[in-house]
């Protein structure tokens, strides 16, 4: 790194662990030897708590050499008057996030802040690049560039399929961005964990692999266990602990605990105090937990490059091999775990390119941009199409973000009086309303959390906050009601100022709280290793259990196929099922739940919803499929789709995030959320009206790109439409089949709002006035 | 006509399923909380530009409304603008369309606490107008009997087979009857929230707005 500390923009690869978050700071300390006024170095991580930790490992190293120098971080979490303060007076090394560093060029006096910045360290990057936080923080470096030409960029990736991706998104663009790829130490130790007990055929708690997990913590020094969402890993502990009759220091960390609660998790884990810790992605990231020897995936992997990066959080000492284990939570996870596991070995990592950089984060960049002070459009363009995700950027795709963040970019011109950004007589463009700013600033960044409302113990004056659960989760509990979180049973008391009130009197079982966290879509590498592995005659490299519910799946139905569609239809609970295996990931088998179940409402099927998971779509309702062919007419499938999609509810989640992050919608207005929530109306209705007044506006045409190439994924629909032709196979069963059992307990059930609605919504507003004893009418 | 009947206060009553109250007996038609202008006037704010469609097509289901009733009296019950620079900025178009509306009828504005005080546009301006043995006006007060009000934007929530459902509601006990907003920008107070479950009377009912308006016990 130091024979490269002079090059514009250089990307060094490496395991977790070895090491390399020093190895970026290199020379960095070395420039700061010879002096330094002001700014030097920033460095940009996505997790608030990495910065936290940086700067712990930093100050050592710095004392050693002596070095007279100032390491501040800078977060969501950093005190207004330091935050001040570190405006007026930066530090030498400045440790922050996308959405801070964003934040701090949207100040007026930004150009004096960054003054003199040398070096830029991108840390995670390979996680960044990922997301619209990359893409907003590859546009804030643009603006930090010019700001500061000389400044050096530097990019920390773990190991990826396509690092040459990776340089392009880094590096300003025509610059060269040299790779380094570090040494990848030994290939990692990975085996099933074996279980006395067998996985069931459905649910994802893995409980039965409770004793056997206890029993390799106490193997162990420390262990993580991983989940892939938060609700599993809420479950997943409550059990442990029950278990846990030795009492072994067992903690919890997931992305909707209270910071405090997760604080104390993260300082008992340095301490090595913890045993074992029960995560989620949350801990996915970076921090350096010293003396993890052993890690624990429940539940099916779902992309392979994210389980090898997962275990690389075991054991940092660079010559010796990760350790660790996959539990599968039912047996369709097996057979996935196992094609992971191939592939871990194979070194067969997936990954699928990322388009072009979203526009929506390049509206709000250009509010930012005007948050700072009058601007040149043409100046900002070139700036802009210098970032790697922009770098093809048409001027015209440029220009209509720039109109949308004038004047709404309405083909009804109505706010010529009332623009947000105006042209002055010299050309340069600003806010029309200064008090504009402080709004932009208040909503700016592009994660997107659901609706969550703070959860505290009762109390007379506030009790301990305990996390976060989704509003409408919330909205589904009546006192009394008990649910977990962080481990403990808690007792729903009611809601106060928008503040969840609860006990800990649970005399109840706990329903579980529901987290949105986010759910990858296992990736087309894996889905076609284990449509390769349904092809066998038999599987000696399964354990007998699974084997076996393959070939009780293939005597009573049959086992999907790569270039056939498997469609079984049965009655199941009152209602009637269609189940379809296309393996097409979860976000194209919703794709196909939606436009399934609109082509049943047409012709009168009464769809109630639909579950969709990587590997099935399975679509439920009230009168029983008896001809289902006309549903599966590929051509009519795609020539509809666009129709189809205009106002459904994956539309209109997609519409809600891009809105938000382009400011259109605004989620903070200062103030607390008041309870009189009348005034504000659902970003569904803004959708509704863009469609049928203003159906081509760049939100629209924003909304449909994202949800093709995000949660319609209508490519994959595509692929397999080509892969299975017209081999369609529908088969009648009696009740349901073990291959579709685990889809009856999945979460995330999409509603149909139809003819299906108005029937229950008869049954039970009678049934409501029943019981009150009032007459119905 | 999605429509349902109901007695309140000795007056028979339809609720319709677009939010409209439709009096048959009084050729009269009420809606409430227009919010007329809520785009622009977030726009003057330094907000965000809005679709700036909302005006017309709140008008444009009034005069379906109206239509299909025939109408010769409207009662719009307050917060018809969602202030008043709003009412006195209105688009040219959505100006005529209002005065296409009145043409040969009886119209009344009541004004709310977003819109108080009268605005440029025809019709008669009134703070409260008691018609026929019913009295209206947009925030409903204690003690009041045969009162018709606005102003909460009631909406209710069923769970129905595990499924919520959600809807702008009418919200009736002997006592008075709520509108739920008509304006296409607006949002929802649930019924459940203790302002309108301590308003309400024990008996009170509620009627869900929809495809087909359906008649409920108010959920609390």
């Amino acid at each position: 790194m130091i024979d490269r500390a002079q090059a514009p923009a250089t990307l060094l690869i490496a395991p977790t662990g070895g090491g390399k978050t020093m190895a970026g700071f290199l020379p960095s300390l070395i420039e700061l030897a010879d002096g330094h006024e002001g700014l030097h170095t920033i460095y940009v991580s996505p997790l608030k708590a990495l910065a936290a930790d940086i700067k712990r490992n930093l100050r050592g190293p710095a004392d050693e050499m002596g070095l007279p120098i100032r390491i501040e971080d800078r977060t969501g979490d950093t005190s207004p008057s330091q935050k001040k303060r570190q405006r007026v007076d930066p530090p030498h090394i400045l440790l922050t996030t996308p959405e801070s560093l964003a934040l701090l060029t949207s100040y007026e006096d930004a150009p004096r802040m960054f003054q003199g910045v040398q070096r830029v360290i991108v840390d995670e990057i390979h996680a960044l690049a990922d997301s619209k936080r990359g893409d907003q923080l590859m546009l804030a470096l643009a603006r930090l560039q010019t700001l500061c030409p000389d400044l050096r960029r530097v990019g920390l990736s773990a190991t990826v399929e396509d690092p040459d991706a990776i340089a392009r998104f880094l590096a300003r663009h025509p610059d060269p961005c040299d790779i380094v790829l570090a040494d990848p130490g030994p290939d990692p130790d990975i085996a099933m964990l074996q279980t006395t007990e067998k996985p069931p055929w459905a649910g994802g708690g893995a409980a039965y692999a409770i004793p056997a997990v206890l029993e390799q913590i106490r193997q162990h020094k420390t262990t993580l266990i991983f989940h892939n969402t938060r609700a599993q890993a809420e479950i997943f502990f409550h059990n442990l602990w029950l278990a846990n009759d030795e009492g072994l220091p067992i903690g919890i960390h997931h992305g909707s605990l209270d910071r405090q609660q997760r604080e104390r998790v993260e300082a008992a884990m340095v301490r090595g105090d913890l045993r074992a810790i029960v995560c989620t992605g949350s801990l996915d990231l970076g921090i350096d937990w010293g003396d993890v020897d052993l890690v624990i995936q429940i539940g099916a992997p779902k992309n392979v490059k994210r389980l090898v990066q997962r275990i690389g959080r075991a054991n940092h000492r660079y010559n010796a091999p990760s350790k660790a284990l996959l539990v599968p939570a039912n047996r369709f996870e097996v057979v996935e775990c196992v094609a992971a596991l191939e592939a871990a070995r194979e070194h067969d990592l997936d990954g699928e390119p990322r388009g072009p950089g979203p526009r929506d984060v390049l509206c709000q960049h250009i509010l930012i941009a005007a948050c700072a002070g009058p601007f040149d459009a043409d100046a900002l363009y070139a700036e802009v199409t210098s970032a790697g995700p922009y770098v093809d950027l048409s001027r015209a795709a440029f220009d209509a973000c720039l109109e949308f963040c004038a004047t709404g970019g309405y083909a009804l011109r109505a706010y010529d009086r009332w623009q947000r950004l105006q042209q002055r007589p010299d050309g340069l463009r600003q806010l029309r309303d200064p008090r504009a700013a402080q709004r932009i600033r208040m909503n700016l960044g592009t994660i997107q959390d659901s609706d969550t409302l703070k959860v505290r113990l009762k109390r007379n004056r506030g009790g301990k906050p305990l996390g976060e659960v989704e509003e409408a989760f919330a909205a589904s509990l009546t006192p009394g009601d008990t649910f977990l979180i962080g481990g403990q049973i808690v007792r729903y008391e009611g809601l106060r100022e928008m503040v969840v009130e609860v006990t800990r009197r649970a005399d109840k079982k706990p329903k579980v709280a529901t987290f949105s966290g986010t759910k990858f879509a296992t990736s087309t590498q894996l889905s076609e290793r284990i449509l390769r592995m349904f092809a066998q005659p038999d599987w000696p490299q399964l354990p007998e259990h699974t084997g076996e519910w393959l070939d009780l799946q293939r005597r009573m139905s049959r086992l999907p196929g790569r270039d056939r569609l498997l469609i079984e239809s049965f009655p199941n609970d009152g209602r009637e099922n269609l189940c379809v295996y296309g393996f097409a990931g979860r976000n194209a088998q919703q794709t196909l739940g939606l436009l399934l179940t609109k082509r049943m409402e047409e012709t009168g099927l009464a769809p109630l919803g639909f579950v969709a998971t990587d590997y099935a779509t399975l679509i439920w309702g009230l009168d029983a499929v008896t001809d289902p062919s006309p549903l599966f007419q590929i051509e009519a499938l795609r020539d509809g789709l666009d129709n189809w999609l205009a106002g459904n509810a994956v539309m209109k989640r997609t519409f809600r995030a891009s809105a938000t992050i382009a400011g259109l919608i605004e989620r903070n207005t200062g103030g607390q959320r008041k309870s009189g929530r009348q005034a504000t109306f659902s970003s569904d209705i803004l959708y509704d009206t863009l469609l049928k007044y203003d159906p081509d506006h760049l939100l629209m045409q924003i909304t449909r790109e994202e949800a093709m190439r995000g949660l319609v994924d209508f490519g994959r629909i595509e692929a397999m439409i080509a892969r299975i032709g017209d081999r369609i196979d529908l088969i009648r069963l009696d009740r349901v089949s073990p291959l579709a059992a685990p889809l009856l307990l999945e979460v995330g059930k999409v509603p149909v709002k139809g003819a299906a609605e108005e029937r229950l919504l008869a049954e039970e507003s009678a049934r409501l006035l029943q019981a009150a004893g009032l007459p119905v009418e | 006509m999605n429509s349902l009947e109901f007695v309140f206060s000795g007056a028979r009553l339809h609720a319709l399923g677009s939010g409209a109250l439709w009096w048959p007996d009084q050729d009269l038609l009420c809606v409430s909380d227009l919010h007329l202008g809520k785009a622009s006037r977030v726009a003057r704010r330094g907000g965000p530009a809005l679709p700036p469609y909302e005006n017309r097509d709140t008008l444009a289901r009034l005069s379906t409304d109206l239509n299909r009733t025939g109408a010769r009296t409207v009662i719009c019950l307050g917060d018809n603008f969602d202030d008043i620079a709003a009412a006195e900025t209105l688009d040219e178009n959505d100006r005529q369309h209002i005065t296409t509306l009145q043409a040969g009828r009886v119209w009344i504005w009541i004004e709310g606490n977003h819109d108080p005080g009268p605005v440029s546009l025809g019709g008669a301006h009134l703070a409260e107008w008691r018609h026929g043995g019913l009295q209206f006006r947009h925030i409903a007060s204690r003690g009041s009997r045969g009162e018709v009000s606005g102003h909460y934007h009631p909406k209710v929530r069923l769970l129905a087979r595990g499924r919520a459902i959600a809807r702008p509601a009418f919200l009736f006990d002997n006592r008075r009857l709520i509108l739920p907003a008509y304006g296409t920008y607006t949002g929802g107070l649930r019924s459940s929230d203790t302002v309108l479950s301590d308003l309400m009377g024990p008996d009170a009912r509620a009627i869900l707005t929809g495809p087909q308006p359906r008649i409920t016990a108010m959920p609390r």
